[in-house]
């Protein structure tokens, strides 16, 4: 198992803040919205240093989502930011009609995705907001895994021309991921190569994933691990060439197993190369107040989960 | 003027006969307040906005028209063809397969003319507030126009747009919502009355004018007065009295034509009524 190592913990919504403050200095195009979370979204960076090329919509999500789509048609990269549960599920009708559809350059910047948003409880806590944006046409969907991807992620998707949902985090995790790395929409990237099984993992499970490779090593398991920043498009080629080698699969994701990266892996490989697949994910559920610890383990988004899941699919191979 | 009103009412007298005959082509679509609004898309196109037919999305310099009641397509499908943005032979694939002319406008064709999709109500003066402010960040003071629905004033999503607008001096903005009092279900002061929508606009800061939609002289003059009003730090509504079906008499009054096709025999009703002027398509 590769070894990975972390000076430091930090959340991905700030790499988010320096990716958008990068982004925008990159280009004068770029213009970002917020409704009402810039300190959340952390976009103070480029507020101060772009004061007009940025729009306070107040809370009022469907109307940012609108105002977005409008400027593209002035040239302009908007990127909307507020929490994951209304980037997506509030405002789903203006993304489908007025960005999907339409096709706009807009990035829709989800921050507090999932449990880990922690002790405001459910009503915010969105489990559902990849499937939700997947099934979007031509919507492009990416949640990194720590603040130095997520950070890559913003400035690359300024670069790509179309609608994209960005999904990052509250919480503070392990940065272990170069922090030069050149950020590619579509391409897995290897986290560790193995043998007996492979393990895909996205957003904050990737670091989780680490660890239970780890411990699976210490249990005699060379677990191949492959990181899934863009969910869609799905890199099918790294997979499927990985899988053809471990012959099982392991899927984690903080998200509801319906409808998530789990099920976007089941389908490619239920067409093209069946074989045995666990998901680590929220069993279609809502989730509580917590914190993020407290909640990860509570809803089965653990390293010691990943090992179990591992044991038991690696039990299923033929 | 670039156009006599005479030959304005020639114009859409065409258009009209359009409309009819493009939901009858297929019998279904919205007749109703596409022939409401006739005269408006006619002062519109042809007196009032700067424009150029080589059609580019960022229209640069060029004044941009967002429509937010997608449903009156007929209408706009017509004037963009007579204006010059695709032959006019086009109309005839009106919402039949593998057109251009979907049922609701999108972008998803390439429709040269149309710049975001609208179907799906109360979306469209968020997206025309987002072009005024693309437009101010160019330093391009071209004007932004959108027409909505009365109807749609239902849904919430214009009343953030409603509040965001005057708030951030949206001022090269001309918004015109087609008061034709009806909507599916019925009459709106019966389904969900709108009351007094000048008080409502102006109380959120919006500079009100009302026109009559139905008679040229009036709604261009009035969409020029409108523009000079522009610049002036708050967003200008124009509240325009129209009929739904207005041009054909027995389509006229009524929410029944809204979303419903004439017949064979309807269909010849109607165009007796509308002087075939720029030739049908």
């Amino acid at each position: 198992m590769k070894k990975y190592t972390y000076t430091e913990k930090k959340d991905t919504r700030s790499g988010f803040g320096a990716g958008l403050h990068e982004a925008g200095k990159k280009n004068e195009n770029v213009v970002a919205l917020c409704a009402d979370l810039v300190g959340s979204l952390k976009m103070d960076a480029f507020i101060k240093d772009f004061p007009e090329r940025f729009t306070q919509v107040g809370i009022a999500e469907a109307n940012m989502i609108g105002i977005a789509a409008g400027m593209t048609i002035g040239g302009k990269i908007p990127f909307t930011g507020t929490f994951a549960n209304f980037s997506t599920g509030r405002v789903y009708d203006q993304i489908r009609q007025s960005v999907a559809y339409s096709n706009k350059n807009v990035k829709i910047c989800a921050s507090h995705a999932g449990l880990t948003l922690g002790e405001d409880g459910a009503t915010h806590q969105i489990l559902e907001d990849i499937g939700l944006m997947k099934m979007l046409p031509g919507m492009v969907v990416i949640n990194p895994c720590d603040y130095n991807q997520t950070k890559a992620a913003t400035i690359a998707i300024a670069e790509y021309e179309g609608p994209v949902y960005l999904r990052f985090g509250r919480p503070v995790i392990p940065v272990f991921t170069d922090p030069d790395q050149k950020f590619e929409i579509g391409k897995a990237w290897m986290v560790n190569e193995g043998t007996d099984v492979t393990i895909i993992a996205t957003g904050h499970m990737v670091w989780k994933a680490i660890e239970a490779g780890e411990k699976l090593a210490e249990l005699g398991i060379d677990a191949e691990i492959i990181n899934i920043h863009t969910i869609k498009p799905l890199d099918d080629e790294a997979i499927l060439k990985s899988v053809k080698k471990t012959g099982c699969v392991v899927t984690c994701e903080e998200h509801n197993k319906f409808g998530g990266l789990g099920e976007s892996v089941a389908r490619l490989l239920t067409t093209e190369l069946p074989t045995p697949q666990e998901f680590v994910a929220t069993n279609d559920t809502f989730g509580e107040s917590g914190t993020p610890d407290q909640l990860m383990s509570k809803y089965g988004l653990d390293a010691v989960n990943i090992v179990e899941a591992v044991q038991k699919v690696i039990g299923r191979k033929k | 003027m670039k156009h006599t009103i005479k030959e304005l009412e020639d114009i859409a007298s065409q258009i009209r006969r359009d409309i009819v005959r493009m939901v009858h082509g297929c019998q279904s679509g919205h007749p109703g307040a596409s022939l409401g609004c006739t005269d408006f898309f006619t002062a519109l196109y042809f007196e009032v906005m700067n424009y150029k037919t080589d059609f580019t999305m960022e229209g640069a310099g060029e004044d941009l028209f967002f429509l937010s009641n997608g449903h009156i397509s007929p209408v706009w499908y017509s004037t963009l063809a007579h204006a010059g943005f695709f032959d006019k032979s086009e109309l005839a694939t009106f919402r039949k397969l593998d057109s251009r002319l979907q049922g609701h406008p999108t972008t998803h064709e390439h429709l040269p003319g149309i710049r975001i999709a609208s179907g799906s109500l109360g979306q469209g003066l968020s997206v025309a507030i987002g072009a005024a402010l693309a437009k101010r960040l160019n330093g391009d003071k071209s004007i932004i126009f959108a027409l909505l629905g009365d109807g749609e004033l239902q849904e919430g999503q214009n009343w953030e747009a409603a509040m965001f607008a005057p708030f951030n001096k949206v001022d090269h903005l001309i918004a015109s919502v087609d008061y034709n009092g009806q909507q599916i279900d019925g009459p709106t002061s019966k389904v969900l009355a709108l009351d007094d929508l000048q008080a409502k606009f102006e109380a959120f800061g919006w500079h009100v004018i009302n026109t009559d939609g139905n008679d040229m002289q009036a709604i261009v003059e009035g969409l020029h007065y409108a523009k000079t009003l522009t610049g002036k730090g708050k967003p200008i509504l124009n509240l325009m009295s129209t009929q739904m079906g207005a041009g054909v008499d027995y389509m006229m009054g009524t929410h029944k034509w809204h979303g419903t096709a004439p017949n064979d025999e309807q269909l010849a009703a109607a165009l007796a009524q509308l002087p075939e002027t720029l030739g049908d398509y």
